[in-house]
């Protein structure tokens, strides 16, 4: 045994001296992963709520287009006059509303929180790998966030050009008074999100490949960890990617390099800028752009694989399969950035191509979505809140990805390119999937994190009004689409051929309203559970996994003694003897520190 | 093993977990990880660099032509000679690097102080000489006209020589356009004189007789297109706007712009991780010589930063191949 690897260096244990730091080690700048997740968390849920907030605004614009409201003077000042929301802040909020939803809410809420919450709890690590890198990441996302709403209050106003940034629009100022200051702040934000994301990114994988305990093989890892290991080595290969794209625009907005534009006349002058070429942001953009959306979705499926296993009572329903899709996609992620440029004016051919590796994606995703369906058949299903939101999140993620068939053929992509189509294929596809799986995690681990349980009422509501409320925005959106409705328009009155669109228009407002409204219920139960909630149980979801076996009241070093020792896999639910009864007498479940029992068969997963 | 002791199952298996599988310690890993992302940076860079180059592979510029000097051979021709001078240098450094990794192996003190004092002058000096190619890149030697379309014309004389524009215009005295305040433009810098505008250049051009304009198209033999004399006239009466001397991010007497712009930017950012990396070394040295690592036990940082230093080398030998032999 002793033969294999190295022991491990840095074991510290931690027990025998206690750390009693001040307020700012112990809860600001903090270096224990539980901590640190619970920063994440908290910044990605104001991040969420001025988001959320965001879109709200601008589908009341689309809706009841120039309309005055009082509350768009209230928040947008000078950019609403007599309460009509003005183009420009139309098209600030969109950008703002995707940067802040993609980078801050879904990218840091979901990988941020969950793995620095999740890696050293599930396999058996007293911390991350290292802890100063780990706080020096949540501190680069706090400066970027920082960065990024403060560029709200510019006078030119925010970044405009779209959540992508496309130059030339982009890269002009005079183009629009978005791409002045405000796109300034929003790549210097994406730099510092970037490097903030390479640091937390370093920690997880190396934790996961160096940290897991005695016992706890590849093979018996939780799928939440394979989904964010995989996640975090996505990251690490597409982010910079993004920063090789946006360093380059920062050349040529500052520093008038010419690398994405060409040939441009503004005002009848024309300027210095030769020989560039816009595609080639494309290319760079969406190198990043396509991976992207796994680094959201994956942690999501991973959260949705262990709380749908948990609480069906049942062993998920092929775990190689599950990690060999994991993998299978992860890899996929880095070929299919070019059917986000069907109609940019790359090769058709190319998009062929693209076409070809884009719905090879459907494999896998749905290897995943059969598996979760067949861990749920005749389980024993315990229908709180965060099962209902995982299996939300499977409905959502089945509903968006069969119109990613439609979007990813290159020849159909072309009637629905930039409308709503999309924009109901993505949000339902990776926007409301991954926020299921947040809200699935929150409601999951809630009481590792702050010892309480969540109300289960009130995550009904949240559930429910939730669920109907996003499907009412995103289903009738599709058919908004096919009929032709451009994305990112300020308003569609002035084509009459939209004319009959209106009335559904408002339809979705209406549900995009109350969908917001019902988060707040959400947001109370969050924060009133922190203070008042029922005090939870050691392993209240009856579950398998390590977390569950530190003590409710969290330590530094998460485990009392010595760090437990793994003899099986995470998904031993329900599993009974010959004898028809349960391995353990009176437990549906066997966790993971139980070493086998007498003539048990470890189950050959 | 005891026989009481219950097994985990995976006793033995290299991932079986409670060791380090790959043999590394997690710091290690974390420099190869954040080698691989960074080498994406760089792989977006120049995957742009072969994509604009590819675009106008018909008349880019002769890196040959560009990178020509040598210190203290003024108006020599030796094309690539200090670029490989200086490649050699930075992969010295390198060597020197790994002496001084393998010196803290067998933890010998001096010879890690000795080699790391080396790889920090080897980087200095080629942070140093890229400075000089940067001087030399942006000063220019020859000059070059400008078209309305954005490309340029060189002069070069009938044996297909370069011919420098200073040597053979002369400049007429020229009237200085004066912003004032009456003309609302006097807070906008006046753009200084140039030695001699387009006209004194077509004179001159007209008054010797032995030059011809060579474009920035390239022939299939991979050479310059040169212009009869007839073309030449013709060609600089009727397009010519401006006169270039030397290279910035803007315009480029040596063709076209994104040559320069690819080049400042890309050097740029390289030499900007040596320089990084010339600090952390000097911390790293530092560090050496008050016995740090000594007391650790273990030269295990001057192996991690020396991971970073090969990073930065390999990187430099990519692109010293885009820009300079390719």
């Amino acid at each position: 045994m002793s033969a294999v690897g190295h022991a491990p260096v840095n074991d510290h244990t931690h027990d025998d001296h206690h750390h009693e730091g001040t307020f700012i080690t112990k809860y600001i700048f903090s270096m224990d992963h539980k901590v640190i997740a619970k920063q994440y968390l908290f910044t990605a849920l104001i991040m969420g709520t001025i988001g959320i907030a965001m879109s709200v605004f601008f589908r009341m614009q689309i809706a009841w287009p120039a309309e005055s409201f009082k509350i768009f003077e209230i928040f947008l000042g000078k950019w609403a006059p007599d309460g009509v929301m003005s183009p420009e802040i139309y098209l600030a909020l969109v950008t703002i509303h995707g940067t802040i939803m993609v980078f801050f809410v879904l990218t840091q809420g979901l990988s941020g929180t969950f793995s620095n919450l999740l890696i050293p709890l599930q396999i058996g690590a007293r911390d991350m790998a290292s802890g100063f890198m780990n706080m020096l990441s949540y501190w680069l996302f706090f400066i970027s966030c920082i960065i990024m709403l403060g560029s709200l209050f510019v006078e030119a106003g925010p970044a405009s050009a779209g959540w992508t940034i496309y130059p030339p629009l982009s890269a002009l100022p005079q183009a629009i008074g978005g791409s002045g200051l405000g796109m300034t702040l929003w790549l210097t934000s994406m730099a510092i999100f970037i490097a903030s994301s390479l640091l937390g990114s370093l920690n997880y994988i190396v934790t996961v490949i160096n940290l897991r305990t005695k016992g706890m093989s590849m093979t018996r890892l939780p799928l939440t960890i394979w989904a964010l290991f995989v996640t975090a080595i996505i990251g690490v290969v597409s982010f910079p990617v993004l920063l090789s794209a946006a360093l380059m625009l920062i050349m040529d907005r500052s520093f008038g390099t010419s690398f994405f534009l060409s040939d441009i006349y503004i005002k009848g002058e024309v300027l210095h800028y030769q020989g560039g070429s816009p595609v080639l942001f494309e290319h760079l953009f969406w190198f990043l752009g396509h991976p992207e959306v796994y680094i959201v979705i994956l942690p999501a499926m991973g959260i949705a694989s262990e709380i749908l296993a948990t609480n069906a009572r049942k062993p998920i329903f092929g775990y190689r399969a599950m990690i060999a899709s994991i993998l299978g996609i992860a890899f996929l992620s880095t070929i299919v950035w070019g059917h986000h440029m069907f109609v940019s004016g790359m090769n058709p051919f190319l998009g062929s191509v693209f076409t070809f590796t884009t719905l090879l994606i459907a494999i896998p995703s749905a290897v995943k979505a059969f598996n979760w369906i067949t861990t749920i058949w005749k389980g024993n299903l315990q229908l709180n809140p965060s099962m209902l939101f995982s299996i939300g999140f499977v409905s959502t993620f089945i509903t968006g990805g069969l119109t990613g068939i439609v979007l990813g053929d290159s020849t159909l992509d072309i009637n629905v390119h930039d409308t709503y189509f999309v924009v109901a294929h993505f949000h339902l596809v990776m926007g409301i999937s991954a926020l299921y799986g947040m809200f699935a995690g929150i409601y999951h681990w809630f009481p590792k994190m702050f010892g309480r349980m969540m109300n289960k009422n009130m995550g009904y509501i949240h559930f429910w009004i939730t669920i109907i409320g996003a499907y009412g925005v995103f289903f009738p959106m599709h058919f908004v689409g096919m009929a032709g409705l451009p994305r990112r328009y300020y308003d569609n009155t002035a084509f009459p051929y939209f004319d009959d669109l209106a009335d559904i228009n408002v339809l979705i407002t209406i549900f995009a309203i109350i969908t917001a409204l019902v988060q707040l219920v959400f947001l109370y139960n969050f924060i009133h559970s922190i203070f008042y909630g029922k005090k939870a149980t050691a392993n209240p979801w009856n579950s398998n996994s390590l977390e569950w076996t530190t003590p409710v009241e969290p330590i530094h070093g998460n485990w009392p003694g010595e760090l437990p020792t793994v003899y099986r896999w995470a998904y031993d639910y329900s599993k009974t003897n010959e004898k028809g009864e349960y391995v353990i007498p009176g437990q549906d479940f066997a966790p993971q520190t139980v070493p086998l029992l007498k003539d048990e068969e470890e189950l050959n997963h | 093993m005891e026989a009481t002791v219950t097994r985990t199952g995976t006793e033995g298996k290299t991932w079986g977990g409670g060791n380090e599988p790959l043999r590394v310690s997690y710091g290690k890993m974390m420099m190869w990880f954040f080698i691989l992302s960074d080498a994406l940076t760089f792989s977006g860079f120049l995957a742009s660099y072969g994509f604009a180059r590819y675009k106008f592979s018909n008349s880019w510029p002769i890196a040959d032509e560009v990178f020509n000097h040598f210190p203290f051979l003024h108006g020599v021709d030796a094309p690539m000679y200090y670029v490989a001078l200086m490649t050699f240098i930075l992969i010295f450094s390198s060597v020197t690097m790994v002496l001084a990794v393998d010196a803290g192996h067998q933890m010998k003190k001096a010879k890690v102080t000795l080699y790391m004092l080396l790889t920090i002058i080897g980087g200095l000096i080629f942070l140093g000489s890229q400075a000089w190619e940067w001087k030399n890149f942006i000063t220019g030697t020859y000059g070059a006209i400008q078209t309305e379309g954005g490309n340029i014309l060189q002069v070069v004389d009938d044996e297909g020589h370069r011919v420098a524009i200073a040597d053979f215009v002369t400049s007429t005295p020229k009237e200085r356009l004066q912003h004032e305040r009456s003309n609302g433009l006097w807070f906008v810098d006046e753009p200084t004189i140039p030695a001699y505008d387009v006209q004194d250049v077509i004179n001159s051009f007209e008054a010797n007789s032995g030059l011809l304009i060579r474009t920035q198209e390239l022939t299939e033999r991979g050479e310059k297109v040169v212009l009869t004399r007839q073309e030449s006239l013709a060609k600089l009466k009727d397009e010519a706007t401006g006169v270039i001397e030397g290279a910035n991010l803007v315009s480029n007497e040596y063709g076209n712009p994104l040559f320069a712009d690819f080049f400042f930017f890309i050097t740029g950012f390289h030499g900007f991780h040596v320089f990084t990396g010339v600090l952390i070394n000097i911390i790293i040295f530092f560090n050496v010589l008050l016995g740090t690592y000594e007391r650790r036990g273990s030269y295990e940082m001057v192996e991690k930063v020396g991971l970073y230093w090969h990073f930065v080398d390999l990187v430099w030998v990519f692109v010293f191949t885009f820009f300079y032999l390719v």
